[in-house]
């Protein structure tokens, strides 16, 4: 059980894939103008990694070491391409939304990177769950930047909701800055550089404040899994 | 060892293939499987964005099937034929919904859905597309301000073709501080769109019962095609 553990802790805060890693930016600044797009697209991305995690650790003896990113890539898109035709088919407003980012996701190199780097090498169960709480990480960056940008850039909190889960959650959308006119920096890509820049600052603060606060820890073997993961894709 | 090799090859040749196999079979019966509600869902979306240009109670004819092909022309803005949406009660036509694109916006193309009644006065217009800044040009957009409803009732009557502007350039049409070169081109769009239908009204509103659609479809769709010779 601790290997969760493990896992858990990586994927949210150790090397979590919006500030540490820094895989996929593409989606991390493009769609992050609200909440909703936020999450929407990070857990879109978690269930795609879920489920390629989940179909190449299985078969992961199986593959030729050397067409082993083929074989991965065509995973992915043929998940991609399946979540996409549902969307499309039960949620059209989101997917109205999310648009191109969803194909998209097929490039997101945390994707590829975490099926190459853990799921072939693990356990099913392990693999799964490290895809999805890796997307989950990715979810919590996008959220968390969507939130900034969409309380600086338009003033409102939750706006969209009612697209992905239907007219009734209309109310939930909340004005945090009445008669706000806005502030179209947040909205625009820079706004997405500068959150995220802010996000990668606030985990590096939190990261040192903890090792000066004990220091008599010291890092015990690296095990295989927190392995840093080599942003080369 | 060569027979090695060889072995390792055809080993390595059908795990690619079982995997594309496999995978495109997956995709295949998701396709099937969501091929209708997709299909019923746009038809759904688009049935609600017509509401939005001409309300439901003034027609009570198939809108969406109710087609008419038309040509690629300049004053539509369509490079590719399209077709229009005839909107009839008691198989006597209302309005005629039509798509228009300016392709002059400040980023990239703009699309219109343009509702204009038999009598040439527009019903409404919706921006169904655009890429214009958020937060400057965005409010042609309905989910972000009402300007796009100072088209309603608007005609070339109304309205001279010169006057056909924003305030600013002398025109009737007001725009918010930040944006001018978006609203300047929905308005000329709108405006082509009605000229549009003044030159091919006679066609557009040609009295075709239901029942004779069906009949003479082939024949139909020849004589629909308009605005052939048409550019600007």
């Amino acid at each position: 059980m601790s290997q969760f553990k493990d896992i858990t802790e990586n994927g949210i805060w150790k090397q979590n894939p919006g500030v540490v890693q820094l895989l996929g930016l593409c989606p991390t600044l493009a769609v992050t103008t609200t909440v909703v797009n936020g999450v929407s697209l990070g857990l879109a991305t978690a269930v795609v990694m879920a489920a390629s995690s989940g179909a190449v650790s299985p078969v992961r003896k199986f593959i030729p070491n050397e067409i082993r990113l083929p074989v991965f890539i065509l995973v992915i898109a043929a998940l991609v391409t399946v979540i996409d035709l549902l969307i499309h088919a039960y949620a059209l407003p989101l997917h109205k939304v999310l648009g191109i980012f969803i194909p998209l996701i097929v490039v997101n190199c945390i994707v590829l990177g975490r099926v190459d780097a853990f799921a072939a090498k693990n356990p099913p169960a392990h693999a799964i769950w490290d895809g999805f709480i890796m997307g989950i990480g990715l979810t919590i960056v996008l959220a968390l930047l969507g939130g900034m940008r969409e309380v600086l850039g338009k003033g409102t909190l939750f706006s969209g909701l009612d697209l992905a889960l239907g007219e009734n959650f209309k109310h939930v959308v909340l004005t945090v800055i009445p008669d706000y006119q806005g502030f179209l920096l947040a909205a625009l890509p820079p706004g997405a550089f500068l959150g995220l820049a802010f996000l990668i600052a606030a985990h590096n603060w939190a990261e040192q404040y903890k090792t000066n606060k004990k220091p008599t820890i010291t890092p015990g073997p690296e095990s295989e899994l927190s392995e840093p993961l080599k942003p080369a894709y | 060892m060569p027979e090695t090799i060889f072995k390792h090859t055809i080993k390595t040749a059908i795990t690619l293939v079982a995997f594309a196999f496999t995978f495109t079979l997956l995709m295949t019966v998701v396709y099937q499987v969501t091929k209708t509600p997709i299909a019923e869902s746009e038809a759904a979306a688009r049935i609600a964005l017509f509401q939005q240009v001409i309300p439901h109670d003034r027609y009570d004819n198939a809108v969406l099937n109710d087609t008419i092909d038309i040509l690629p022309s300049a004053l539509l803005g369509n490079k590719k034929p399209t077709t229009a949406n005839i909107a009839r009660m008691n198989d006597k036509p209302v309005a005629v919904i039509l798509e228009a694109v300016a392709h002059d916006g400040y980023s990239g193309d703009i699309k219109l859905l343009v509702a204009i009644d038999y009598n040439g006065v527009i019903s409404g217009v919706r921006v169904i597309q655009h890429t214009e800044t958020p937060g400057l040009g965005d409010y042609i957009d309905i989910a972000k301000s009402q300007w796009i409803k100072l088209f309603d009732q608007e005609s070339l009557i109304k309205t001279n073709s010169s006057n056909w502007t924003v305030t600013k350039d002398g025109g009737t049409f007001d725009y918010m501080a930040g944006a001018t070169i978006t609203p300047r081109v929905v308005i000329k769009a709108v405006n082509k769109a009605l000229q549009y239908f003044k030159e091919n009204k006679t066609v557009l509103l040609k009295e075709t019962a239901k029942e004779i659609i069906k009949d003479v479809v082939k024949e139909d769709k020849k004589a629909n095609k308009v605005g052939k010779n048409e550019s600007i």
